[in-house]
């Protein structure tokens, strides 16, 4: 070690270590994940129910799924009701699914540029998919021909 | 260590994950056979081989008695105090690496920055806002009670340094700085857990909690340190809601 002298020509000791400044923090006051952990909770209970009640009536109920076939999606479809509940399945469980990511990737992945594109390619895909479904469920037309 | 003892003694094989970095460019394993006493614990055979079979092996400890926290490691792949440990419950062969997540700087010397710069960033220290006391502040038993549980952090890493979302981002605050939060956000003679509230709801504070409780296995004083994060991440809830 080289001894360091000041301006008199007396010996400094050093610190035995110069503190590294930790890398900036996002000081960005926000709520965010905190409303991302309580959707993630709120969110899945509803699926229970929603999805347990989708694969209930199309699988099991009145001859099960052998009886689906585009005159039934139509019928249901006649109700507002069961348009509603598709379209909330699709929302929560798309959101619910793409946050779940999100977190894996944040966990996982470890340079930010990985991060950052597989984050890209997860919101583009949840979009085509929130897009795609809610674009059929609002327009779905039981006449075929047409 | 009494060497005429030695002979009748049972012997068992420490294997160190040793690194100079003077000397070594990747850590590599090193196997010791060293005698124990049914009463010695894994820091007297770290002793045995420091002193008596080679004396370049560096790792921290202070009081040796499970106070100071300087001795957390990870023994057969879990974080524990090598003076809490005893040799004979650790089997023939025993794992002896540095607490992970942090950067080794040698042998079982980890560069603990990162995590006192963690805890520091919560405040871990009485905040007031009122006229002080003409005596002391005064606490209910109850009251007292209510963070007793994380009053008992030695700050010995052992926790941070066995969770797995600590491992790949060091950024997150981890479980020991959280716990250090706890014990002032629950204190109720202190007047900051507004602030310290606000520091944990950042993104990198405790919805970055995967509940795998890793930290309460970990932690050599038996707090409930997930308990204790949850308590956080409740009292950030009802706050909003």
């Amino acid at each position: 070690m080289t001894a360091t002298v000041d301006g008199a020509g007396r010996p400094v000791i050093e610190a035995p270590r110069s503190r590294a400044p930790r890398p900036g923090r996002a000081r960005a006051r926000s709520n965010f994940e905190l409303y991302a952990w309580v959707f993630m909770r709120v969110s899945g209970l509803a699926l229970i129910v929603l999805v347990f009640g989708h694969l209930f009536i199309m699988n099991v109920l009145d001859g099960g799924v052998q009886r689906i076939n585009w005159g039934f999606v139509a019928g249901r479809y006649a109700s507002p009701f069961w348009r509603l509940w598709d379209l909330t399945m699709l929302l929560l469980a798309e959101l619910h699914g793409t946050n779940g990511l999100r977190t894996v990737i944040n966990d996982y992945a470890e340079r930010p540029q990985s991060r950052f594109w597989l984050k890209m390619m997860l919101y583009t895909s949840a979009f085509l998919v929130v897009t795609l479904g809610t674009l059929v469920i609002f327009t779905f037309d039981p006449n075929i021909s047409g | 260590m009494d060497t005429a003892a030695v002979s009748d003694q049972a012997v068992t094989t420490l294997k160190i994950r040793r690194y100079d970095p003077e000397r070594d460019s990747e850590p590599h394993w090193e196997r010791y056979e060293v005698p124990y006493e049914a009463s010695d614990r894994l820091l007297d055979a770290l002793h045995y081989v420091k002193w008596n079979i080679d004396g370049s092996l560096a790792f921290r400890r202070s009081c040796a008695h499970g106070v100071c926290g300087s001795d957390a490691m990870r023994i057969n792949g879990a974080n524990k105090l090598s003076c809490k440990v005893l040799v004979r419950d650790l089997g023939p062969e025993i794992s002896i690496e540095p607490i992970k997540g942090l950067p080794v700087e040698k042998d079982l010397i980890v560069d603990m920055d990162p995590f006192f710069d963690a805890v520091k960033a919560v405040k871990p220290y009485l905040m007031t806002d009122d006229h002080e006391p003409t005596r002391e502040r005064l606490q209910s038993a109850a009251d007292r009670e209510r963070f007793d549980d994380t009053t008992k952090c030695i700050l010995c890493a052992a926790c941070t340094t066995s969770c797995p979302v600590f491992w790949n981002d060091g950024e997150y605050f981890g479980p020991a700085a959280i716990v250090n939060a706890h014990r002032f956000i629950f204190d109720s003679r202190d007047s900051g857990a507004e602030e310290r509230l606000e520091i944990l709801n950042e993104k990198e504070g405790v919805w970055r909690c995967r509940t795998t409780f890793n930290c309460t296995d970990a932690c050599p004083r038996g707090i409930e340190v997930t308990k204790a994060i949850q308590e956080v991440k409740r009292a950030l809830i009802f706050r909003r809601f």
